[in-house]
């Protein structure tokens, strides 16, 4: 692996959020973004609740603000959506302004908007946090079976080994004119992918040969299992507890 | 095309990743009896880290515009339909755990609707297609393309299901419907030449390697040719 290590969302840090085993960060944020979901929309003070206690925990890893902010556009599409659906539900109409918006719409595109900029956060905490290496130990220690873990690790190795080839092939492209720009640059395009399968499959052959010789047996060698002790468990469970907390409480006012 | 968090209620939600979960332990056990065995990870995993790449290669569409391959057809006629699942899976896996793409309590509904239902309408729609065209080679292109073509607005359609029993707006769900399927109909379109384009060109070069032309392979016989005079 001569590429960069870790992933563009990584972000290198010491904090305890950082020390916490992957597992750990994994059921605590599954568990947040669930309770979080499983929250009645009508309740908006809650929602305003997690976004500080998930703050809070972006404060505590020490990650900083545009680090987190210039990521949040993968939920650019939800916000279109978001924003379209008053217009298209049905239901009671409230005018707003010049138009007639669909009050249901309304409620439905805040629940949407709140929920899953909440649930972006969550993942984008995790990602920010948990190496890839960390993240496959955790969901191993999940009991994600061992076949899925395996190709998990395969894929996260060899990523940037892959899309290297495509980045030189696209360089190889256009150093030699090609730009792609209409539908008629699709049939180069896809024989790119075409190669990038065969080059891809070849590599998994060579690979797996490789490891055989070294005397792979279809399991990885467990250097070290991934524990936690129960003060970490009380720290990862710190989040999902305050926010179920929080869910009683809006719940029974 | 991933969902998010908190578009579809917690029991829907928890449901899908009962069903991804059942539909991936079967794939596991597939994957191990007919196209892998146990100690072809490795390869699993590099097919896994192309559908990924693949996703990332953006295909222009005019205006301005561009889309990408959503892969699901085109892993399965290549590597077959229980590889294919699994590496779907792990694709959105790391879509959601690594890059916070497609929710974290939706990750079951993303993996049922992309790795279960795209994968295998595209592998039967492909398997049945290639059943009524004359058995050669060249037809799996054909098949791959009607195959993928299908994938797409079925998934929608199943996106539009799982809409109706846990969606959190009041649409009108023949609008929904009707908006949904014709917009993925014309992904669709884009998906199968794409996918047709990439499986001509591995036909062309190493039909060895593509799963679904394997049973067309095994028919050919070894011709002998007369000696040619130099």
């Amino acid at each position: 692996m001569g590429a960069s290590h870790g992933h563009h969302l990584h972000f290198h840090g010491h904090s305890p959020v950082h020390h916490l085993p992957a597992h750990t960060k994994i059921v605590a944020l599954v568990t947040f973004v669930l309770v979080v979901v499983a929250t009645p929309r009508q309740h908006a003070w809650a929602f305003a609740v997690y976004a500080v206690l998930l703050l809070g925990v972006v404060g505590l890893a020490g990650l900083p603000f545009g680090h987190i902010a210039r990521r949040m556009v993968v939920e650019v599409p939800f916000v279109v959506f978001a924003a379209l659906l008053p217009f298209v539900a049905s239901g009671p109409r409230v005018p707003v302004g010049p138009l007639s918006l669909s009050e249901p719409g309304l409620w439905a595109s805040w629940a949407l908007l709140a929920k899953g900029t909440l649930g972006v956060l969550a993942s984008l905490t995790l990602a920010a946090t948990t190496e890839p290496r960390d993240l496959l130990a955790g969901l191993e220690r999940l009991r994600l079976p061992q076949q899925l873990v395996q190709i998990f690790g395969f894929m996260v190795r060899y990523l940037e080994v892959v899309t290297g080839e495509l980045t030189r092939m696209r360089i190889a492209r256009e150093s030699r004119g090609f730009q792609a720009r209409s539908v008629r640059s699709w049939p180069a395009l896809a024989s790119t992918v075409g190669a990038l399968f065969i080059r891809s499959y070849e590599r998994g052959e060579r690979i797996h040969l490789a490891m055989l010789s070294r005397g792979y047996t279809g399991r990885l060698p467990v250097t070290h299992t991934l524990t936690a002790s129960s003060a970490q468990w009380r720290l990862a469970a710190a989040l999902p507890t305050a926010a179920l907390v929080t869910l009683a409480v809006a719940v029974a006012l | 095309m991933h969902v998010p968090d908190g578009f579809l209620d917690a029991p829907t939600s928890l449901a899908t990743a009962g069903v991804a979960a059942v539909g991936v332990v079967s794939a596991l056990v597939g994957a191990a009896r007919r196209e892998l065995d146990d100690r072809t990870a490795p390869l699993a995993g590099l097919v896994a880290a192309f559908v990924f790449a693949t996703q990332m290669l953006n295909f222009p569409v005019g205006a301005g515009t561009s889309g990408h391959l959503l892969g699901g057809a085109l892993a399965a006629v290549l590597v077959g339909p229980c590889t294919a699942t699994l590496c779907l899976t792990v694709v959105l896996l790391a879509q959601a755990l690594l890059f916070a793409d497609g929710g974290l309590t939706a990750i079951g509904t993303n993996i049922t609707l992309m790795g279960l239902v795209g994968v295998w309408v595209g592998w039967l729609t492909f398997r049945g297609v290639q059943a009524l065209l004359p058995r050669r080679v060249g037809m799996v292109v054909p098949a791959a393309a009607v195959g993928a073509f299908l994938s797409v607005p079925v998934a929608a359609l199943g996106f539009v299901a799982l809409y109706a029993v846990g969606g959190q707006a009041p649409i009108p769900l023949d609008r929904l419907a009707t908006a949904m399927v014709g917009w993925h109909l014309l992904i669709g379109v884009g998906e199968a030449v794409i996918t047709a384009l990439a499986v001509s060109s591995i036909v062309a070069v190493r039909p060895d390697l593509v799963h679904g032309a394997r049973k067309v392979l095994q028919q050919r016989e070894l011709v002998v040719r007369e000696e040619v005079r130099a």
